[in-house]
């Protein structure tokens, strides 16, 4: 069966309650929905994030990703949204819903897609500290490794060691 | 003609986004062309000092630093991503 992936990059907030009910409205055969959702956590002195993304290639990198859990696993629905520019402390960032028959297919779908836009999706955290200092945020291994272990050869792409 | 982009403290180095540049017939590779640009300011050559911390894409896909440039038209240099 083939999907057509829901992909939104915004810098507006998203309605995650609005966009599971879409999800749960989708064909009558969903049996599971699964959902994550990230937020700006408030480390000791964190004002607010800024991200930054590629324009064009983000969304290019967002459908592949989001292709590659269609084929994966039997999914009747996928939604994408991650947003961008400043957001505060408590601010989502990103949404992640799958829907499928069984459960399996859509909590395992759910984290391999935020695993692999973590390590492929071309944003940049930047923090602003109360202080007023800013600092890039960096990429870390075990984003890398959480990646590596859905076992999708990297092509010579993403956080991968170059 | 080649379009260059630069993101995150990329670009606060080069102090430009984008820019388009005409490398020499000697850049063959994504790794070439950091090294020829290095030349274009102090701030090119602070930003692409370390190879080693960079990623780069050609015309939007992930690639590695040793792909070759064939006919890219757009070639973007960033540091790992940090989404989600």
């Amino acid at each position: 069966m083939s999907i057509t992936p829901t992909i939104k990059v915004q810098s507006d907030d998203f309605d995650a309650g609005a966009e599971l009910a879409a999800l749960n409205a989708a064909d009558g055969q969903t049996g599971a929905v699964a959902s994550f959702i990230g937020l700006v956590r408030g480390d000791d002195g964190l004002a607010a994030l800024t991200l930054e993304h590629y324009p064009g290639m983000t969304e290019k990198q967002l459908r592949a990703i989001a292709d590659q859990a269609a084929a994966r696993w039997p999914l009747s629905a996928i939604t994408l949204i991650h947003r961008h520019g400043r957001l505060p402390v408590g601010a989502q960032i990103v949404f992640v819903a799958t829907a499928s028959a069984h459960r399996r297919a859509a909590f395992e779908a759910c984290e391999f897609l935020m695993d692999w836009l973590k390590t492929r999706a071309p944003f940049w955290k930047q923090e602003q500290w109360a202080d007023g200092s800013s600092r890039w945020v960096e990429a870390k291994s075990s984003d890398d490794d959480a990646a590596d272990r859905w076992h999708i050869p990297a092509d010579g792409g993403g956080n991968g060691r170059a | 003609m080649v379009q260059v982009l630069y993101f995150a403290w990329l670009k606060s180095r080069t102090g430009c986004a984008e820019e388009q540049v005409s490398p020499p017939a000697s850049v063959h590779t994504v790794r070439d062309l950091a090294c020829w640009l290095r030349d274009q300011s102090p701030g090119h050559a602070d930003a692409l000092a370390d190879l080693a911390v960079i990623r780069a894409a050609v015309d939007q896909e992930h690639v590695s630093l040793d792909s070759p440039l064939g006919e890219a038209r757009e070639v973007a240099f960033f540091p790992p991503v940090t989404g989600g």
